[in-house]
């Protein structure tokens, strides 16, 4: 077995046996970056030389024996709207692409905590703009099933690399199925957490209100590791949730079965337009949850034919906003060659932002705008409450929700990115958990014509348990997420 | 045609907390301090960097608006107000636009044309900017002062003069005094004015077009921006012209407004509520106990000097223009065996000269209300006459020491002794013997000029009384 196919439990066992050395797995990794990256393009920097730094400390804590943590000594990366401290963060942006923040953001900070090894910074579509890394400012980042694919996004990088064994786990980011999608184009397990469960504070922000850091991996087990690291409340973010962090991976653990549990299949997710093969597999999949002995009932989310145009207009709203201070003045891109402030502002941004960050500003400029305000945002933030209250309905009868993550698998490289508006309709079931803030994973449930499918397991807030849990006995009686593309052999 | 204006006045006061508003970087004076010491992430606006409001300027916020006898809301939202300038780190400011913290309060002010009530709409919170300043061809941000605590203060357009302008905005900067929320130094920009100002016939109760008077950052600016704005649309009515809504700077050095925006470039300012911010939701029980802890304001502390210490209206309201000056009086009183009568005489006499030619402020004051009511103790038992008290107080105000010891050094003693004050009053009146015989022939007003002579003579140790008496004998037995 090589050392990239360790899982994050393997791997901790042979470290803290000292079989192998941090240093060594590292080493590993960084030598697949080198030899697979140029082609996968999954990252857009490198920080080898700090790792085997960062790996060394890690052998020196496990050496000593100091409280070594489950995730001590394992090479990860992270989307690169995480920012890091001395190290590019560029949100896959020419406007920050030589930007490195002198503070590091919580979770990456919590990693740092337990001594596991930054690998780099994965790439993304331009501040999480878009659903297959083509709307990144460097470049597109290539399915590891087939090159000529998208691996999804934003978060594609993230998934790409874990899925082609460049990194153990990565830090992804979900605004609006930004880990899900991804994940289940790259037949990866991505959780996206409930909103708060996971401090915000140097995420460079897409929509303050929809933001949330996951980790993708390769199981869910993997999955609910790395969570226990990063999540709880921070007071450095207001909208962080205060309620203490479960110990996820001893409930996986102690689990044997899903008796007990019921969940919901709501009807609006499988309709017109959902591949005939994505259909069958999570038919397959909803029956080997009962198998479980969980019950499955149907049920119905009415309001989810507006997830699309209420996440939209909330996003372009929100993003308007929250890109207004790349101006050329303190950090980023600055083009002052022109005539005056104005001139800073316009060059500044004509050049550094890519045309559908450009097309966003501007209609989110213009549903803030003065006269237009009730009839876009404020009817949006109405709508938004109808669909909570839909999944709120769901929930009181079932435990989870289950749906496919997208319609169909993963699209090729150029097909959508002429048409944004079907570009933004990939999204379709990924967005309402993004309104309503609740939690969802996704983990891999079948192949279609070599491209993987994936499931969406969906929860009330905080329910992250249970749905990491489903997702385990899932992953413990099937093999999908065992499943590789060929460059893992590579 | 008589013209008159309608002005309304938005405030911008800087709260007195230690850290900023969203962050925990200390709040320093933006004049002296270090540029750009006094930053991080959040308030310089780096990407990622959130804020987490600070209690402390929520309080003094309420504070305020209990003051101003406002609706606190036990709910109320933080709004991002987007614009673009570099002072403005993030591209918008956090504010509240639409669920402000409190509404509809109050101040009474007082001017010629008598007393009336102006109305607030609304009191709120919100951050500073950084500052920019420009030298030799180059721009410079400092942003120590960016995210430190501001309230804004809007009235309704209430006010019909600039008169009552400044009226109203002696008042509110006492009352912000008085709460401890604002240093009140208004060389340092802690308080700053836009008027909002329309003229419009005389009686009549149409609205016109307003223009907005920015940065009036003193009493003299303010009153001089409105004078000129309101003469200036006159003017502009008169010829049959028409007001054009636009944004107006001041010049200090011309007395004169001028233009900065047109309606046309107006900003849009696209609020929306701000993500990063949970509504501000408040316990009724903070509330009430802020509402207690409120100190005795200057209204209130006004009528109850006139009540308990039997003050003249105009002596009271001017030892209540602030609260240090007014809890100062309330100490010598209590220390002193004299009637308030007497103290608040010295007090709103020689004291505020002295605060006024020394251009000092209350916080320079070093002498002890101890101290000083030995001092007025000691003129009203005639240890030392009047005049000689003055010498004392001024001496103890400018170089401190004890009361009995300086009155010992310079000798001021009062001396009633009668064969000393003869001696003196023999000497004078020897000494200025023209004016003896213009006082014989008629000119008695002389008599008060001798009695000083004598004072000065005497360096002030003279009884007047036992002056007066003897001076009038003396000159009496010289008529014939």
């Amino acid at each position: 077995m090589d050392l990239h196919e360790l899982s994050l439990q393997q791997a901790q066992e042979l470290l803290r046996s000292r079989k192998i050395s941090s240093e060594e797995l590292t080493r590993a990794y960084l030598d697949r970056v080198q030899r697979l990256d140029p082609q996968i393009k999954s990252y857009v920097t490198v920080s080898g030389e700090l790792a085997l730094e960062q790996a060394r400390e890690a052998d020196q804590r496990i050496r000593t024996g100091e409280g070594s943590t489950p995730l001590t000594g394992i090479p990860y990366s992270a989307k690169d709207s995480l920012s890091t401290r001395g190290i590019n963060t560029t949100c896959s942006s020419k406007i920050l692409a030589n930007y490195k923040p002198f503070y590091d953001s919580t979770a990456i900070r919590k990693l740092k905590l337990t001594n596991s090894v930054l690998l780099g910074k994965n790439n993304m579509d331009e501040f999480g703009m878009g659903s297959s890394t083509e709307n990144s400012g460097f470049f597109t980042t290539r399915n590891p099933w087939n090159f000529d694919y998208v691996p999804g996004g934003s978060s594609g990088g993230s998934a790409a690399a874990v899925a082609a064994g460049l990194a153990a786990f990565s830090l992804g980011e979900d605004t609006g199925g930004s880990v899900r999608m991804p994940a289940g184009f790259c037949g990866v397990t991505g959780l996206k957490t409930t909103y708060g469960r996971v401090s915000r504070y140097g995420l460079i922000p897409l929509v303050s209100s929809f933001d949330t850091i996951g980790p993708m991996a390769r199981s869910a087990y993997d999955v609910s590791l790395v969570l226990e690291a990063i999540a709880g409340h921070d007071p450095k973010d207001s909208t962080s949730r205060i309620e203490p962090v479960q110990i996820y991976s001893e409930t996986l653990k102690k689990s044997e079965n899903l008796r007990g549990l019921r969940v919901g299949i709501p009807k609006e997710y499988f309709v017109e337009g959902l591949d005939s093969e994505v259909d069958a597999s999570l038919r397959t999949a909803i029956k080997q949850i009962e198998s479980l002995g969980a019950e499955a009932v149907e049920v119905s989310l009415p309001h989810t034919q507006y997830a699309i145009p209420v996440y939209y207009l909330i996003l372009f709203a929100e993003a308007s906003s929250n890109l207004a201070k790349y101006d050329g003045i303190r950090f980023g891109l600055s083009e002052r060659d022109g005539d005056g402030l104005l001139d800073v502002y316009l060059k500044t941004r004509e050049t550094g932002f890519g045309a559908e960050t450009k097309r966003r500003i501007m209609l989110g400029t213009f549903a803030l705008s003065a006269g237009y305000y009730d009839a876009y945002y404020l009817k949006a933030q109405k709508v938004r409450t109808l669909i909570r209250q839909d999944f709120q309905k769901a929930f009181e009868t079932c435990d989870a929700l289950i749906t496919p993550v997208a319609p169909t698998t993963a699209f090729r490289i150029g097909e959508k990115i002429t048409n944004p508006l079907d570009m933004y309709l990939s999204d379709v079931h990924v967005v309402a958990v993004n309104l309503a803030g609740i939690p969802a994973l996704s983990v891999p449930c079948g192949l279609s014509n070599g491209l993987p499918i994936g499931m969406q397991i969906m929860g009330p807030h905080l329910s992250e348990e249970t749905l990491l849990r489903i997702g385990h006995m899932y992953q413990s009686q099937t093999d999908w997420h065992m499943k590789h593309p060929s460059c893992w052999n590579d | 045609m008589k013209y008159e204006p309608v002005i309304g006045l938005e405030v911008h006061a800087e709260l007195l907390t230690k850290s900023k508003m969203f962050c925990g970087c200390q709040v320093v004076d933006s004049i002296t301090a270090k540029p750009n010491h006094y930053i991080c992430p959040v308030c310089t606006g780096q990407p990622g960097a959130l804020p987490v409001l600070n209690k402390k300027a929520v309080e003094l916020a309420i504070r305020v608006g209990l003051a101003l006898g406002c609706e606190i809301h036990t709910e109320s939202i933080f709004a991002r107000k987007n614009y673009f300038y570099p002072d403005l780190p993030k591209g918008y400011q956090i504010s509240q636009y639409d669920q402000p913290l409190a509404t509809d309060g109050n101040i009474q002010i007082e001017t010629e044309a008598g007393i009336k009530d102006v109305r607030i709409r609304r009191v709120h919170l919100e951050e500073d900017t950084g500052k920019l300043s420009h030298a030799d061809g180059n721009s410079f941000i400092d942003y120590n002062r960016s995210g430190v605590p501001l309230l804004e203060i809007v009235t309704e357009p209430d006010m019909r003069s600039s008169e009552e302008v400044k009226a109203y905005a002696t008042k509110l900067h006492a009352i912000l005094r008085y709460l401890g929320v604002n240093s009140g130094n208004m060389e340092k920009g802690v308080i700053r004015f836009e008027a909002n100002v329309s003229v419009r016939e005389a009686g009549s109760d149409q609205l016109n077009t307003r223009t907005e008077i920015k940065n009036l950052n003193s009493f003299r600016a303010l009153t001089q921006g409105t004078d000129y704005e309101i003469w200036r649309q006159s003017e502009i009515y008169a010829s049959g012209g028409m007001v054009e809504q636009e944004t107006l700077g001041f010049n200090e050095a011309t007395g004169k407004t001028y233009s900065q925006r047109g309606k046309e470039s107006a900003h849009d300012y696209r609020y929306f509520p701000e993500p990063d911010l949970p509504p501000l939701v408040l316990d009724r029980s903070w509330i009430d106990s802020i509402r207690e802890s409120l100190p005795e304001l200057p209204e209130t502390k006004t009528s109850r000097f006139i009540e308990q210490y039997e003050l003249k209206p105009q002596e009271a309201r001017l030892l209540t223009s602030e609260k240090a000056l007014a809890d100062y009086f309330e100490a010598v009183v209590a220390k002193s065996k004299s009637q308030a009568k007497p103290v608040s005489s010295w007090m709103a006499g020689e004291f505020m000269r002295y605060l006024n030619d020394s251009g000092k402020n209350m916080e320079d004051v070093t002498l002890s209300s101890e101290s000083f009511a030995r001092l007025i103790d000691m003129v009203t038992d005639k240890t030392i006459s009047g005049n000689a008290g003055k010498t004392v107080l001024a001496e103890l105000l400018k170089n401190g020491g004890d009361p009995a010891q300086i009155i010992k050094e310079k000798g001021l003693a009062q001396v009633s002794d009668e064969s000393f004050i003869q001696e003196a009053v023999m000497k004078v009146l020897n000494d200025n013997s023209s004016e003896v015989e213009k006082y014989l022939a008629g000119k008695e007003t002389l008599l008060q000029w001798f009695i000083g002579q004598v004072a000065r003579a005497t360096k002030g140790k003279a009884d007047p009384n036992v002056t007066k008496e003897l001076m009038i004998k003396a000159l009496e037995e010289r008529r014939n």
